[in-house]
């Protein structure tokens, strides 16, 4: 029995590696998709432009502007002439905000009245335009406590300080490294498992498994190990990169981390070997798991927070082996959560693996003939 | 007359860089109002000389005229002449009939006025007028073949060509095909019918043969048959153990073939038949031996036969091949000493429904040790989902079947164990060397350490697998593929040997190195039960059943399937004149009784 099933898996990674094809699909593929996804896909603001139309007839409305230095996140500031400027510039996306400074700017602000800056947002960039409004009222906050800081007289504003706890900086790399650690692993796993059966099919190497004395749990087995091993070690690979090329700080316990990772693993294949079982040909089967894919990854709260989602919606999510996993992911990573914070998310894990195992085995059974 | 033919001149195509020569100095010249077979095994270059007449592809040398034009630069004019019916004709299996033929009318551009009467013309002469309104993929293999021959004849071309139209189509259908392209092959038409069946060959008035893109003959049927004209006959006599004389025969060095034909031997010898009677009593003492129960081989006679255009492609391409060693070195004997037989395989009322549909019905057969028993029948009439419930790849809905006396359902690893199965296609994993697929197999027979390095260097040696053992076995020449797959499924030594369609397509060569082997395994008592669309390799078996419309219909030896429906008409019938007319006859019985 046991040498069988290595012999199985022996066959499985060599059928894996020895193709040309399959082994820049298995190698390549996840290089690329990790470059890719670190560094095209990011939500923070960068080198947006700014405009500004400054009527003040004082000189604190220069000195409002000065605070606007160019950075890292306004890399151009335009200035404007009339406001007939700022709506063309706002219309052909030359600037994504642009600021008004009234006429009586300096007068309202010695004479300690509130004093409107207008502030105009291009809002079919609704998220970086939120960013960047927010980004402007902070400047302005700012620049009003150092003003009247300088003066002897006068109220003391209260005074907000806020931090944010795991990730001071908002890193937006260490949101998305654990997400691709989970994101890409998923990829690869279901990739290998989800072509193993309807491959064989293809090919017609199919039957001549079942007519061998291996049992159909001895398949299922011998098909699932090759995309664990797998899975483990792109999941090590970017779980290096995430640390040392992208500088998240990993703070919690690799052990912790592996066994949620081998859940995640377990029921991925798993998954990927029930859409396999039910598929005859290679096109199917990568329909088929892009099918489970891409909702798996909506409903996993990485692109918007389960709590937003309708309530149907959000009981769905539970059964969505990436969300639990993405939630205890992030939690290891970043704010070193003990096995006991996560009990809720390994029980769920332990049953979807469990279920999709069984779910694997009986597709399996039903449609091997 | 150049404009009256279609003209190959020393035509060389490659693909792969050069890697793969599909056609290498092919010069024909295919006249009118015949037909011309173009015959050839699979990947012969027979494809690749219809495409490059038809211009869908261009030579790397030579030239091509299809009457009198170019098929590149005048590509306009001969895409009129030229209806081409590749393998897998494009009809839309969504479509009806009728919507088929339409499409096809506009694609062809058909004059409006003349369609309606092509329609009638064509529809009556396949016969698929009560099926106008039938979706196209609800047509039986046959039906879609004429299908697709309508669609080709709807622009009337004058240039037919036939790439494998017998493919998928039982023998029924196929005659009748054959008698429509037969009525087409008049006046001034040019008709090239392509074809790996060389009783196919046999009836086209002249033929190209076509082996490993190299050009062996044209000429008529008839002129090759006789270059072995007085080298052929058949030897009688031996019975039950006629296969113990194919080893012994083919020692002798002028032997080009030996294969069974019914009860008898078939050998095709390069002397006269003087020598090869004068030998009979040797052969006869060495078949004894290897039987090795005593004097039971009756006398040998040898009569004289004709020869058959495959006696004669054998001898062409140099005669059998003697494998170097046989099964004696991988399979210990499975008979007893006294060489009594024991049931095998047996089936005790198989049937298997799909929802309403019954694909077998109430079907019973039991198979000997050392015996060869064949399944024989149209497609879609049960052959292969009986085969697939022998060796469990099925679940029988009422009945049982067994192994050596094991059940599926019961202990199925067992069972499964015992058997050894050969799918119709390569199927052994083609990215994997010859050595890591018997690795592999062996161990999912449960072999390990040295045992199992002991069977793999016995078929390494017995296959002779030495000079391929790292090539991967995908790029394998086809007598290896077949041999590997034939290695992978009896190296652990099973009883059954289940052979599903394992020749299709595969040269003659190849395809007696194969059933020697089987053969052989067959005389050391192993079982085999194996489905074919060949007509003579049924008369490899021992035992027939038809099957047909889901039932066993008849069975019994080759010959005593031949003799049951000899009348004045045809004394001699052969194995298809059996098979049809046993059809013919059932569907009769079936109108009388409803």
């Amino acid at each position: 029995m046991l040498n069988r099933l290595l012999n199985l898996v022996k066959k499985e990674f060599l059928t894996l590696l020895q193709d040309r094809q399959s082994r820049i699909q298995l190698v390549a593929m996840p290089v690329l998709m990790l470059f890719v996804f670190s560094f095209a896909m990011t939500m923070e603001v960068k080198n947006a432009s700014l405009g500004i139309l400054n009527e003040d007839e004082g000189d604190l409305g220069v000195r409002f502007v000065r605070a606007f230095q160019p950075g890292p996140t306004y890399s151009r500031i335009v200035t404007f002439r009339s406001p007939s400027e700022i709506r063309r510039a706002v219309d052909t996306q030359e600037v994504l905000m642009a600021l008004h400074i009234p006429r009586d700017f300096s007068k309202n602000l010695m004479s300690g009245v509130p004093a409107p800056v207008q502030a105009i947002l291009d809002g079919r960039k609704s998220n970086a335009a939120q960013i960047v409004s927010g980004y402007a009222s902070l400047v302005a906050t700012s620049f009003t406590e150092e003003l009247y800081a300088n003066r002897t007289t006068g109220a003391v504003m209260p005074n907000v300080e806020t931090r944010f706890l795991f990730n001071p900086n908002l890193e937006f790399s260490w949101f998305n490294q654990p997400m691709l650690l989970i994101l890409l692993t998923q990829m690869i796993v279901l990739l290998i498992t989800g072509m193993s059966i309807a491959k064989e099919r293809e090919l017609g190497t199919f039957e001549q498994l079942l007519v061998s004395p291996l049992s159909p749990i001895e398949i299922v087995a011998g098909k699932t190990v090759p995309g664990i091993f797998l899975g483990l070690a792109e999941g090590l690979f970017i779980f290096v990169m995430s640390t040392t090329v992208f500088h998240v700080p990993f703070v919690g316990s690799h052990a912790l981390l592996f066994w949620m990772m081998l859940l995640f693993i377990l029921s991925t294949s798993a998954i990927g070997l029930a859409i396999s079982s039910v598929c005859s040909t290679q096109q199917q089967a990568f329909l088929g798991t892009s099918l489970f894919m891409v909702p798996s990854m909506l409903l996993s709260g990485f692109v918007a927070p389960v709590e937003n989602m309708p309530t149907a919606l959000q009981w769905m999510t539970q059964l969505n082996p990436t969300k639990h996993t993405l939630k205890a992911v992030m939690g290891i990573y970043l704010k070193d959560l003990s096995p006991l914070d996560l009990s809720t998310e390994m029980a769920w894990m332990f049953g979807i693996a469990a279920g999709s195992l069984l779910l694997a085995s009986w597709f399996f059974k039903r449609h091997a003939q | 007359m150049p404009g009256d033919a279609i003209e190959i001149k020393e035509i060389r195509r490659t693909f792969d860089k050069g890697a793969t020569v599909a056609l290498d100095g092919v010069s024909a010249t295919i006249g009118q109002g015949q037909i011309t077979g173009l015959v050839g095994p699979d990947g012969a270059g027979k494809t690749t000389l219809l495409r490059l007449v038809c211009g869908l592809l261009l030579p790397d040398s030579g030239t091509i005229s299809v009457c009198g034009r170019d098929p590149d630069k005048e590509a306009v004019h001969v895409h009129e002449l030229i209806g081409y019916m590749p393998q897998k004709f494009g009809l839309y299996e969504d479509l009806t009939v009728m919507e088929n033929m339409r499409l096809y009318a506009n694609l062809r551009e058909v004059p409006n006025a003349e369609r309606q009467g092509r329609y009638d013309k064509l529809l009556e002469f396949t016969q698929l007028g009560k099926f106008k309104k039938r979706l196209a993929g609800a047509l039986s293999g046959g039906m879609k073949q004429k299908l697709g021959l309508a669609c080709t004849l709807l622009a009337e071309p004058r240039v037919l060509l036939l790439d494998e139209p017998g493919v998928g189509v039982d023998p029924v259908a196929r005659r009748e095909l054959w008698s429509m392209v037969r009525d087409l092959a008049t006046g001034d038409r040019i008709v090239v019918w392509s074809t790996a069946y060389l009783d196919e060959a046999e009836a086209c008035d002249s033929v190209i043969l076509l082996n490993e893109g190299k050009l062996l003959y044209r000429g008529t049927p008839g002129e090759l048959s006789s270059r072995a004209k007085g080298r052929v006959y058949l030897v009688d006599g031996a019975g039950d153990l006629r296969r113990s004389l194919i080893v012994p025969l083919l020692k002798r060095d002028k032997t080009v073939d030996v294969v069974i034909q019914g009860s008898r031997v078939r050998v095709v010898t390069g002397d006269g038949g003087e020598q090869l009677k004068a030998e009979l009593p040797t052969i006869r003492r060495e078949s004894e031996e290897r039987a090795g129960l005593g004097e039971v081989v009756g006398e040998l006679t040898a009569t004289p036969a004709e020869p058959r255009f495959e006696d004669a492609f054998m001898d062409i391409l140099g005669g059998a091949r003697r494998p170097k060693s046989l099964m004696q070195d991988l399979f210990r004997n499975k008979l007893g000493e006294d060489g009594k037989r024991e049931e095998t395989v047996r089936a005790d009322h198989l049937t298997k429904r799909f929802g309403d549909f019954t694909a077998v019905d109430d079907v019973s057969f039991s198979i000997c040790q050392g015996e060869i028993f064949g399944l024989l029948g149209p497609n879609g009439a049960g052959k292969s989902t009986t085969f697939k419930m022998m060796c469990g790849l099925l679940t029988p809905t009422e009945g049982s079947c067994s192994v050596v006396g094991l059940n599926f359902r019961d202990a199925p690893g067992k069972a499964r164990g015992r058997l050894g199965y050969m799918a119709q296609k390569f199927s052994l994993y083609g990215n994997l060397t010859v050595l890591q697929n018997l690795q592999f197999f062996s161990g999912t027979y449960g072999m390990k350490g040295s045992a199992q390095k002991n069977a793999v260097d016995r078929v390494v040696e017995a296959f002779e697998f030495k000079k391929y053992i790292d090539s991967p076995s995908g790029a394998l020449p086809l007598g290896y593929k077949q041999r590997l797959s034939l290695a992978c499924a009896i190296m652990h030594g099973p009883d059954v040997l289940f052979l599903d369609e394992p020749t299709s397509g595969v040269d003659p060569v190849t395809r007696r190195e194969f059933w020697t082997y089987i053969n052989n395994a067959v005389e050391l008592g192993v079982t085999v039960l194996v489905t074919t669309h060949f007509m003579d390799e049924a008369e490899y078996c021992d035992r027939i059943a038809l099957v047909y419309t889901g039932q066993v219909i008849a069975s019994g030896s080759p010959d005593d399937l031949k003799k049951s429906v000899a009348n004045e008409k045809n004394p001699d019938p052969t194995m298809e004149d059996a098979f049809i007319d046993l059809i013919a006859k059932n569907d009769e019985a079936r109108k009388k009784s409803t």
